[in-house]
């Protein structure tokens, strides 16, 4: 796992700062030069390294001592290793007592350097599948977690800051795989109930008689089977956040007392005569269009109007196309240390696969594109060959039909409409894609007033 | 047409060469030519009493023939770069050229008794290593790989005198492998 790491030498003695840096990038490391202080802080600012190498004796007012102090300021957690050519005892305590994590006297042997990285490496290593394996176990997800940079996922991600200390209800929609579990999480994280119990129970998965037993628990001896009390979900996240996943698959009986519950926040166990008042946030999502299911009479308004205080609709992945390179990243990185997998970047001709995937089952099923890539990849780069079960995976294109009475111009300027939207604006690549030449393209956009 | 030379400076013992040179050729199965060099005294530092191996790798990239696509060069002298005691070599990453070091891999260097078929163990093993390194490959964490960190000479003894499956295909694949 070499290469998630980077590694910043700092020397004003560019001979010293290549060789080093030249023999660490042998090692399979990123490594980063800085001719002085003042530079390494800068690019310190811009990056945390997993290892610094300062020079002790350095020029232009900035020694390594200083140096150190000031990468430290950044990053508390930051590695440092001082070299000396010029080793004195008083230099090694100081050097020590700022927060080196090493002091070494150069030259120095080449297995010394070796073992040092080595060593910080693996707890370096260590500390990060801490941090991964602590944040599934807890799924403590804040909203920090969702990586975008789509507009519209960054207001909603902006959105769920604002609300997140309300105790409005919310609800969000968006199709499978999209994360609307993890936005969920991301409001309850952020706000005043974040210490507090966060319960999700999937309305899809349970039977009408057993979810209402699920949702609001039942009295012993209610029902065959019924063997003794149990409280229910909503007991449960008393004081937090309940988030009722699928909602709108949920019974027309459930649904009204769903609705009691928004309306009182209390309820009666099954079986029970005892009324339970509880504090509890309501966050629901579904993929069904909920508009729609109350239009048809499938869903009750008023339960509809009462869960949708706050709406947060999350944008299938075909519409913020943007991202796909993000995640596609961000997986490799996570998945690489649960897999064990030496597996450090996506290449061109596979990121341009992914982009041109219409991804139906949204994050979760490039999430799972990119598990199965790695798992069979050879390589420390996922290439196009490995993603090439997404092409028999496809689903087989609609047929388009061609309207009645389309003529020849009308097809063009829905196409270089559409291919001018999928390049979001670059003509350039939209040229390309479409084999003519910009000055053309230009004169088209123009002639059919296509907007960019 | 492009070629891998075997370059070897003035002092190299021709007999070790010609095993190096026959040894590179059958691993990379790439055309492979000679080339003699000169003394490498300019690289001389009398006060490490040591030759600097970036001052040798300049040298080299000097004096590489246009069609070389990559020269290894072997030498006795023993090498060192500014920041560590010794290198048993080095090489461009990816790049044209690098340079193996026999003297620390000679059992005379440790005090010992002459061993010719453990130092040309060595030397073919450094020989692949560096070349390796022309090809774009990093230390392999195979401990049996050719590719693998040696620091030591025992560390060297250990490992095998060919690349793993990984990085004989990552050579092979190389856009200068022998598959482009």
């Amino acid at each position: 796992m070499k290469t998630h790491w980077q590694i910043l030498v700092v020397d004003d003695e560019e001979v010293m700062c290549e060789s080093l840096a030249a023999w660490l990038r042998e090692d399979g490391y990123v490594v980063d030069t800085a001719p002085s202080g003042r530079d390494a802080v800068e690019k310190a600012r811009l990056r945390d390294y997993a290892i610094y190498f300062v020079d002790l004796k350095m020029p232009g007012g900035m020694d390594g001592i200083e140096t150190m102090m000031q990468i430290r300021h950044l990053h508390p957690e930051a590695s440092i290793i001082i070299i000396t050519a010029y080793a004195t005892v008083d230099t090694a305590i100081t050097a020590m007592k700022e927060g080196a994590q090493e002091y070494i006297v150069k030259p120095c042997n080449p297995e010394e350097i070796s073992l040092l990285v080595n060593r910080i490496i693996k707890v370096k290593n260590l500390q990060r599948e801490n941090t991964i394996l602590r944040k599934k176990l807890t799924r403590q997800y804040s909203v920090h977690d969702v990586v975008s940079k789509n507009p519209r996922m960054l207001e909603i991600m902006a959105l769920c800051g604002e609300i997140a200390s309300l105790r409005s209800t919310v609800l969000i929609q968006g199709e499978s795989g999209t994360g609307k579990e993890l936005v969920a999480r991301a409001i309850h994280n952020a706000g005043d109930r974040a210490s507090k119990p966060f319960v999700a129970v999937s309305c899809a998965a349970l039977a009408e008689s057993l979810l209402e037993s699920e949702f609001f628990g039942h009295e012993k001896g209610s029902f065959t089977g019924a063997s003794q009390q149990k409280r229910g979900k909503f007991e449960m996240a008393d004081t937090g956040t309940i988030f009722l996943d699928e909602i709108g698959d949920i019974s027309p009986k459930l649904q009204v007392d769903l609705l009691r519950v928004l309306q009182d926040r209390s309820f009666y166990r099954v079986g029970g005569s005892v009324e339970v008042k509880v504090d509890v946030r309501v966050v629901a999502a579904t993929h069904v269009n909920l508009q729609q299911a109350v239009a048809e009479g499938k869903f009750r308004d008023d339960l509809y109007y009462r869960l949708n205080v706050i709406e947060i609709r999350i944008p299938p992945l075909r519409e913020r196309r943007e991202d796909i390179p993000l995640l596609a990243h961000h997986f490799v990185e996570r998945l690489s240390h649960e897999l064990g997998k030496d597996v450090s970047d996506v290449g061109e001709g596979a990121l341009r696969l992914l982009m041109d995937h219409n991804w139906p089952g949204n994050v979760r099923e490039l999430e799972n594109a990119v598990e199965r890539a790695m798992v069979t990849c050879r390589g420390p780069v996922l290439t196009e060959r490995d993603f090439a079960f997404l092409a028999q995976t496809a689903a087989p294109a609609t047929g388009w039909a061609v309207p009645a009475g389309m003529t020849i111009e009308d097809m063009e300027k829905v196409l270089i409409t559409a291919t001018i939207q999928r390049t979001q604006g670059n003509i350039k690549e939209a040229a390309s894609v479409l084999g003519i030449d910009r000055s053309t393209l230009y004169e088209k956009i123009k002639k059919y007033e296509i907007p960019r | 047409m492009k070629y891998l030379y075997v370059a070897a400076t003035e002092e190299v013992e021709r007999e070790a060469l010609a095993a190096v040179t026959g040894r590179v050729a059958a691993e990379f199965d790439y055309p492979v030519r000679g080339l003699e060099l000169g003394s490498v005294e300019f690289a001389f530092n009398a006060e490490r009493a040591q030759y600097s191996s970036i001052a040798v790798l300049d040298m080299l990239l000097r004096q590489c023939p246009p069609d070389a696509g990559k020269l290894l060069a072997v030498t006795e002298r023993d090498l060192y770069i500014p920041v560590l005691t010794f290198v048993f070599g080095q090489a461009q990453l990816g790049g044209r050229v690098a340079v193996v070091s026999f003297a620390r891999l000679r059992q005379e260097f440790y005090g010992l008794a002459a061993n010719r078929e453990i130092f040309l163990e060595r030397a073919y093993k450094e020989a692949l290593h560096e070349t390796g390194h022309l090809f774009g490959l990093v230390h392999c964490a195979e401990g049996g790989c050719a590719m693998s960190l040696s620091t030591t000479v025992r560390q060297i003894d250990l490992k095998d005198d060919a690349f793993c499956a990984a990085c004989a295909r990552a050579v092979r694949r190389h856009p200068e492998g022998m598959e482009a």
